[in-house]
This record gives C-alpha cells, sequence and structure tokens, in this order.
C-alpha cells in the first residue's frame, strides 16, 4: 500500500473586507478574494489544478446556484478548463473546502489548490434572512414549529446556565473579546469596542441571548492557495504546514444529542486533529474558533479540550484575550469580524497564514506557531478543524 | 410558498406527536426516523410506529424575539426542548401560559394548535405545541 507523505503548505492567502457590502455581488466577492489569494502566493492561473469554492446559502439567499462554474468563468479560468467545484457543509462550508482541497493534494492528485468561500447575506428583504438561514437547523422539527439558529443557541446556553451555575457574564466576555479583536483588524466588521454594559443590555434575539451574543449578517469572501511540499520546494515558495485535518458529525437536531451543551462533533475531529498533528495542547500558540453565538465559545473551550465542562467561565476573562494565556479569535471572530457563513473556515485559514507568517499588524500574536481553526455546521452538527504550524 | 404535499406527509406525525420504536433494542425516537442509531441494520424492518402520550417536561427554553416572517405574529413566543416521558426530547412552542410559569423542569403536556401561514395566501400548518399542566 502506498504511503502518503505529500505534505500541504498554504503558500498565499487573501480576503475581502467582511461586512454589509451593498456595491459588492456574490461573484465579485469571490473573484476579489480568489485574486488577492494568487497574487500573494506569486502564483499565475496556468499553475492552478483546481478550485474548491464554498457556499451555503447562494441557492435560497441569491437564488445562484452552479457556484464552482460561477467562480471558475468570472475569475476568467473557464477557459482554461481548470476544474471547480462547490463544496457545501452549512456553516462548516469554508473548513470543508479547505480540507477537501487538502486531501486532493495529500492524494497527489494535484499540486496547486484555490479554496475560496463566498457569502452574499445581504440581498435579501428584512427578517426573511432568519427564513433562508434556519435552513441550517432540521427544517421539518426545529425550524418548523419556530425555531431559528439564535433560538437553538438560547436553548443550550439556558440549560448550560442553569446545570453549571455560569452567569450570563461570562457569555458577554466572549463578544467583548471578539471585538476588542475585531477593533484591530481592517476586515472586521465591527471595529468597535464594547462594555460589559453594553454587552449585557442589547436588544433581546432569544432570551437569554442578546444582539452582543449573536454574529452578525455579513458579505464577505476568503481564499487561500494551497500547495504540495514538493511544488512548494521546486518553486522556492514559503509556507503555512497544514499539519492536520478532521472532521465529525452529531445529530441534525439539538434535542436528539446525548447532551445538549456538549459539541460532541467538535471533541471527536479535536481528539482525531492533536493525534494526527501530533503535538499537545498546550503547544497551541491561538485559536478561531467558531463563535455564531456566545455560548458556542465557551463551549468549545471545554470540547476543544482546554476546560472541563461547566468551567470554560474560568478562562473569558483573562486567558483567551490577545496577551493572554490562550488567545482566542485574534481575528475578532464572528461577533465581530463577521459570519458569512461558507467564507468563515477560509477566513480562519487567511488569518491564521497571516499570524503564523508574523503579518497579522496591530493583532500579532508574540511567537505565534501552532493555531487551531474550528469551523462549525449548524448548532454542532458537524465540526471541522485544521491544526497549522511549522 | 411550502408545497401542499410536503406538508401532508408530515402531518401524521405532527398532529398526533408520532414517532418510531426500535423493536430491536426498545428505544423511541422523534422526530420519526427509518433507521435506529443505535442499532444500525439490527433495525431494518424493525421500526414501529408509536404514538406518545404527550407528557413531558420542560429540559429548557427560550423567548424569541426575533423571528421569520411566518412567525412574526407570535413573537413574543416560548420555545422550548420538551424531554417525553418516553424519552425524546421535541422542539416545540409553550402556549396558553405566562411566561414566569416556565422554568427548566416544569411539567407540559401537548396541545394541537395552528403553527404557521405561510404568507396571505398559502396554506395554514398546524402540529404540536405544549401547554403547563395545571
Amino acid at each position: 500500500m502506498k504511503v502518503l507523505s505529500n505534505e500541504v503548505y498554504i503558500i498565499g492567502a487573501g480576503e475581502t473586507k467582511f461586512g454589509e457590502l451593498w456595491d459588492k455581488s456574490l461573484r465579485n466577492l469571490a473573484v476579489e478574494a480568489g485574486l488577492k489569494a494568487i497574487e500573494n502566493a506569486g502564483i499565475y492561473s496556468k499553475d492552478v489544478d483546481a478550485i474548491y469554492g464554498a457556499n451555503s446559502l447562494a441557492g435560497i439567499i441569491n437564488k445562484q446556484e452552479n457556484i464552482g462554474a460561477l467562480i471558475a468563468d468570472f475569475s476568467g479560468l473557464s477557459a482554461d478548463g481548470i476544474p471547480s467545484l462547490r463544496v457545501e457543509s452549512s456553516t462548516a462550508s469554508g473548513a470543508a473546502a479547505l480540507r477537501d482541497a487538502y486531501l486532493s493534494i495529500k492524494s497527489e492528485e494535484y499540486d496547486v489548490v484555490v479554496v475560496g468561500g463566498v457569502e452574499k447575506m445581504t440581498d435579501i428583504h428584512g427578517s426573511d434572512i432568519l427564513e433562508k438561514s434556519s435552513s441550517i437547523l432540521d427544517r421539518e422539527w426545529e425550524a418548523f414549529f419556530g425555531a431559528t439558529p439564535a433560538a437553538m443557541a438560547a436553548l443550550i446556553a439556558r440549560k448550560y446556565m442553569h446545570d453549571f451555575n455560569v452567569d450570563k457574564e461570562a457569555l458577554s466576555m466572549f463578544s467583548i473579546n471578539d471585538h476588542l479583536n475585531g477593533s484591530k483588524n481592517p476586515d472586521a466588521q465591527f471595529r468597535n469596542k464594547i462594555t460589559l454594559q453594553q454587552a449585557m443590555n442589547a436588544t433581546a434575539v432569544a432570551d437569554p441571548l442578546n444582539m452582543m451574543d449573536c454574529s452578525p449578517l455579513s458579505d464577505g469572501a476568503a481564499a487561500v492557495v494551497l500547495a504540495s511540499e514538493s511544488y512548494m520546494k521546486k518553486n522556492k515558495k514559503e509556507g503555512v504546514h497544514i499539519l492536520s485535518s478532521a472532521v465529525a458529525e452529531d445529530y441534525l437536531s439539538v434535542g436528539s444529542r446525548q447532551s445538549i451543551y456538549t459539541l460532541t462533533s467538535t471533541k471527536l475531529a479535536a481528539e482525531k486533529a492533536f493525534k494526527k498533528a501530533a503535538i499537545k495542547r498546550d503547544d497551541i500558540s491561538f485559536m478561531e474558533v467558531h463563535d455564531s453565538f456566545s455560548i458556542y465559545g465557551l463551549l468549545e473551550l471545554e470540547d476543544l479540550g482546554f476546560a472541563e465542562k461547566g468551567k470554560a467561565n474560568k478562562m473569558v476573562y483573562d486567558d483567551i484575550k490577545l496577551d493572554g494565556r490562550l488567545p482566542v479569535n485574534p481575528s475578532g471572530g464572528l461577533k465581530a469580524k463577521g459570519d458569512p457563513y461558507g467564507a468563515v473556515g477560509v477566513g480562519q485559514a487567511v488569518d491564521a497564514y497571516r499570524q503564523l507568517t508574523g503579518k497579522a499588524g496591530d493583532n500579532q500574536i508574540k511567537d505565534a506557531r501552532y493555531a487551531l481553526l474550528h469551523n462549525m455546521a449548524g448548532t454542532g452538527a458537524s465540526s471541522i478543524i485544521h491544526i497549522l504550524g511549522e | 410558498m411550502t408545497e401542499l404535499s410536503r406538508i401532508w406527509r408530515e402531518t401524521e406525525y405532527r398532529y398526533n406527536l408520532i414517532g418510531y420504536r426500535c423493536k430491536n433494542c426498545g428505544n423511541s425516537y422523534f422526530p420519526p426516523r427509518d433507521i435506529c442509531p443505535k442499532c444500525h441494520r439490527e433495525s431494518i424492518g424493525k421500526m414501529e410506529k408509536v404514538k406518545f402520550s404527550g407528557n413531558g417536561e420542560v429540559m429548557s427554553y427560550t423567548v424569541v424575539h426575533d423571528a421569520p416572517p411566518s412567525f412574526k405574529r407570535q413573537v413574543p413566543y416560548v420555545l422550548a426542548l420538551i424531554k417525553l416521558s418516553e424519552g425524546p426530547v421535541i422542539t416545540a412552542q409553550i402556549v396558553d401560559s405566562p411566561e414566569e410559569n416556565v422554568e427548566i423542569g416544569t411539567k407540559v403536556h401537548m396541545v394541537f394548535r395552528k403553527i404557521r401561514q405561510d404568507g396571505d395566501s398559502g396554506i395554514i400548518e398546524y402540529g404540536y405545541k405544549f401547554a403547563v399542566n395545571q
């Protein structure tokens, strides 16, 4: 049996600003991010073996499917016949595309692959977006009865706070950290810092969660260029090593799960990712985690293995800060950097690439060596983890 | 607009709180599923319909303030995870009961209600909600 040995590196990265980008279309965003990544990698279209494009909701928001072809066409690559596929795994589409691209190089099918993620969420009227975004839940047995992504997160939050005697302030601290970091990220949707008072007293969305516990509606795109070790060395390029990629699933509906506040998919994916990367949790310099709702940030600290169940509140005041023991979401996370569904996972890779190459600007973490990226679908149905490093 | 057939094919389960029981291990499930996640292929052909009592207790709840258009008229509404006495945990609204009477552990029972209306000219959809026991 052939042993797969071709290591995979990120050799370039780029993204659009995240936010309400009224003047930009789905295709504008995808092309802008892709070109930035290609330019950053110093490669040309003739070098690209394939494109993996991530997107979650274009079919129902923008009424556009066939995203793979759309991206290739408007990147000017159609005439070259470069394969371009769309990868969908709900809000984890970005990491899913990154993983598929990683596997395609690992398997030695390709040498250079562009991974893009794009979402255009503001092309829809008012609260209609909640009807669409609720498709990340079980439509027939959750959303049908009035559940929204925020409501499901709130159900998890209430039970968690009740069983572990955790107060709302701990959840707010996660959002405060996101905003503090986002204030220094030029690509972030929100660049304002928020106070505890603002975080605690914002407009109610789904009790106990308020607007400051919920990620915004975002447009945005991100892209990275992956290359095989052999291509990278032959062409004298430098890159960030993808040490491991892991994915795991859980029940689609929250109610079907063994424990509603345990992200089993995250736990399982983390175990696999650390095992494959052969590093310890203490080695991680920083993490980007999928905190679409503040409660998930706490659960992720626990289920990724950095805190005991019910004890993540001990970490949210100091440890997770930019200069803390384990910086979390130096980019601003989903709350402040933004939450363009299909672009999130690729955006995390862009941030990690910048951090690990010392180009993260005001958010630079000193001596950053290893990054853990966590992208999650729906309310935890799928989790995809990448560990990057030297 | 939702297709009528999509709603119609689930009415038996939503109107009567009917789920499935695996004859291999005895576990009950809601929503309905064709395969038992515990027994896998051993459960093929052994999943039977079961009507639940409709009794349960609140595992968790929230008050929804920001809702999709088809639920706008009901805002704010109480949504809960209800643990049925037979085991399954389901997502449903709690109605006919002041919000302050709802707590984790509160005993509830199923009631049949209008769930939502698909726009001004679309169909009206019905199903289960829950009410606090007196």
